[in-house]
């Protein structure tokens, strides 16, 4: 089982159901797509996302009703600094695909899910909690994991393992 | 986590209503959770979890860590199905590696994880049962557990933390007798689940307690991301074992239960029933052992034999380097989705080509489950909250990593 060779270009991929419903959206929102090792990722671009998760999840054949997990990768000291990730679930067709938003460490905020997935709330916090990335409209966005009144957000690639001293 | 805050982050609404604290040392919440309960006489008019407490980082502790020092900490994180956590983690590895398991050690692998199942829900019933009153069942729930437990520990030297499972296949081959053990364990096994049933099952007490409680409803199952039986006892027919076949399931014939009713006597049909298609898994899987190693033939990836490192020059350089630098895993990232006793337990691993993982994230089933509780409980019964907690099975260390 040697690894298939990654493809990120979109105009090999547009076959793909999923980006193909999303470009006939907008396509200027979809700012890249890989494929690889299996995995279907679509980057969307951040003010789209709320309008791209509805749009995957209202189509009659993909029908991705479902949200298995919102998380967040830190590639401090690159920039844009954060990835946050979303793992969507089709639970007719049992289809995972996954979603990225690239946003800058300077203004990290993103649309919630919470309006589409009540489920979000806590993913959503979790990664307020841990990535210090804002969610515009969360009902409660409070720390999760970590108690209220500590300072800094311990999964950033610049919070060293041990915790400041 | 508002522990550290002495008010309540919850406040009454009005003069009616009253708030009360439950845990984090209560004993029917299963670990720490707390509870701030908004309540009007006895009913609930709302109710807020509160998490956190058993949180330890893992997935940060994860990033300084070689690949295969990450074993031992997935097992930390859900205590009681310590090899479905092994087995999702080496899983998503695996799949960065392009690496292909010998047959034999995905058939043990199916085996010990049905056996894990069995081991966690048996734990879930027994304490579940007791929550509510029925203190017999936990001691035979608990009986049938050691001897798994026993199994365990056979294998892996542990009864508990196993990490049996490694990168590449298994630690090692199962001690001689160990399929007999499993064997004689799995044969009286249907016994004791319709011991467990004779209990409970048409006990009055036990369905006035559990039937048409603590509702939730198919739509609001998958708006709040619940998983697992939790899902299924609503009515939705998922199951990644079938849908998303790993490791061999594929190979295996069993049911998936599912019931409609979405209450917490649903719940625990469901998973009485993944007993018996759990022991039926581990009958089949004893049957058609296939011959062959345990480990996959990737000599910078898998430590070699005690018998090679010492004999071998070659395999005692791969042995050195494996143990001091790690191995290398190119970039990439993979979302590997398994079913755990609870639910969809997803592990997100991202690599840098190095030999460390830049990112471990694991969807803990628990963490998005626990969501459910508070739809199932408010307009309710403060009664049935132990209930509730109870029939979403789950297990604290999962929920906070």
């Amino acid at each position: 089982m040697a690894l298939e060779p990654t493809i990120t270009d979109i105009e090999q991929l547009k076959d793909r159901p999923e980006l193909a419903r999303l470009l006939a959206w907008n396509a200027g929102a979809i700012t890249g797509a890989k494929f690889d090792r299996n995995e279907l990722t679509i980057w969307v671009d951040r003010t789209g996302l709320r309008e791209a998760c509805l749009t995957l999840k209202n189509d009659p054949q993909l029908q991705y009703n479902a949200l298995s997990d919102i998380t967040c990768v830190d590639w401090y000291p690159k920039a844009p600094r954060f990835e946050v990730v979303y793992q969507l679930f089709s639970i007719p067709n049992k289809n995972y695909l996954r979603l990225k938003v690239k946003i800058s460490g300077e203004d990290a905020s993103l649309d919630s899910l919470v309006p589409i997935w009540s489920g979000a709330d806590f993913f959503e916090r979790e990664v307020f909690d841990l990535f210090g990335v804002r969610f515009d409209e969360h009902p409660n966005l409070k720390r999760i994991m970590m108690p209220e009144d500590w300072e800094g957000h311990p999964l950033r690639k610049d919070y060293p393992v041990e915790g400041y001293r | 986590m508002a522990h550290m805050t002495p008010t309540p982050v919850l406040d009454p609404s009005d003069d009616k209503t009253m708030v009360l604290n439950m845990g984090p040392q209560h004993p029917s919440t299963h670990g720490v959770l707390r509870l701030l309960l908004e309540i009007d006489g006895e009913t609930i008019v709302r109710m807020m979890p509160d998490i956190g407490y058993l949180h330890t980082g893992i997935e940060k502790t994860c990033e300084a860590k070689f690949y295969q020092q990450v074993v031992p900490m997935t097992d930390r994180i859900d205590y009681l199905c310590p090899m479905t956590n092994n087995l999702a983690y080496c899983l998503a590895v695996e799949k960065l590696l392009g690496l292909e398991i010998p047959p034999k050690a995905q058939w043990i692998r199916v085996m010990l994880n049905e056996l894990t199942r069995i081991n966690s829900h048996l734990v879930w019933l027994g304490t579940h049962a007791m929550d509510i009153g029925a203190m017999t069942v936990f001691l035979y729930c608990f009986r049938e557990r050691e001897d798994v437990l026993r199994l365990f520990e056979a294998v892996s030297g542990q009864r508990m933390m196993t990490s049996y499972f490694r990168i590449g296949g298994l630690a090692l081959e199962p001690p001689l007798g160990f399929f007999d053990r499993v064997k004689s364990f799995n044969d009286r096994f249907p016994a004791n689940i319709d011991e467990y049933e004779s209990l409970l099952t048409s006990n009055p007490i036990w369905t006035g307690r559990t039937k048409g409680i603590a509702l939730l409803s198919a739509e609001d199952a998958i708006a709040l991301c619940a998983t697992g039986p939790t899902l299924r006892a609503s009515g939705v027919d998922v199951d990644l074992r079938r849908d998303k076949p790993y490791s061999g399931y594929e190979k295996f014939q069993f049911n998936v239960p599912v019931s409609n009713d979405g209450d917490v006597f649903a719940r625990y049909v469901v998973r009485v029933q993944e007993l018996r298609e759990s022991q039926k898994i581990v009958k089949q899987a004893l049957e058609g052992i296939p011959e062959g190693p345990v480990k996959a033939d990737a000599p910078h990836v898998v430590l070699p034999d005690r018998e090679k490192m010492k004999t071998q020059m070659e395999a005692l350089i791969y042995h050195f380097k494996i143990v001091t630098e790690g191995f290398t895993v190119p970039e990439g990232e993979v979302y590997m989705p398994i079913e755990s006793p609870r639910g969809e337990m997803g592990y997100y691993v991202v690599s840098d080509g190095t030999a460390k993982p830049y990112r471990v994230h694991m969807r803990s089933p628990s963490f998005a489950n626990l969501q459910t509780l508070r739809k199932m409980c408010e307009g309710r019964l403060i009664a049935d909250v132990v209930a509730a907690i109870g029939s979403i099975d789950i297990v604290l260390g999962d929920c906070d990593r």
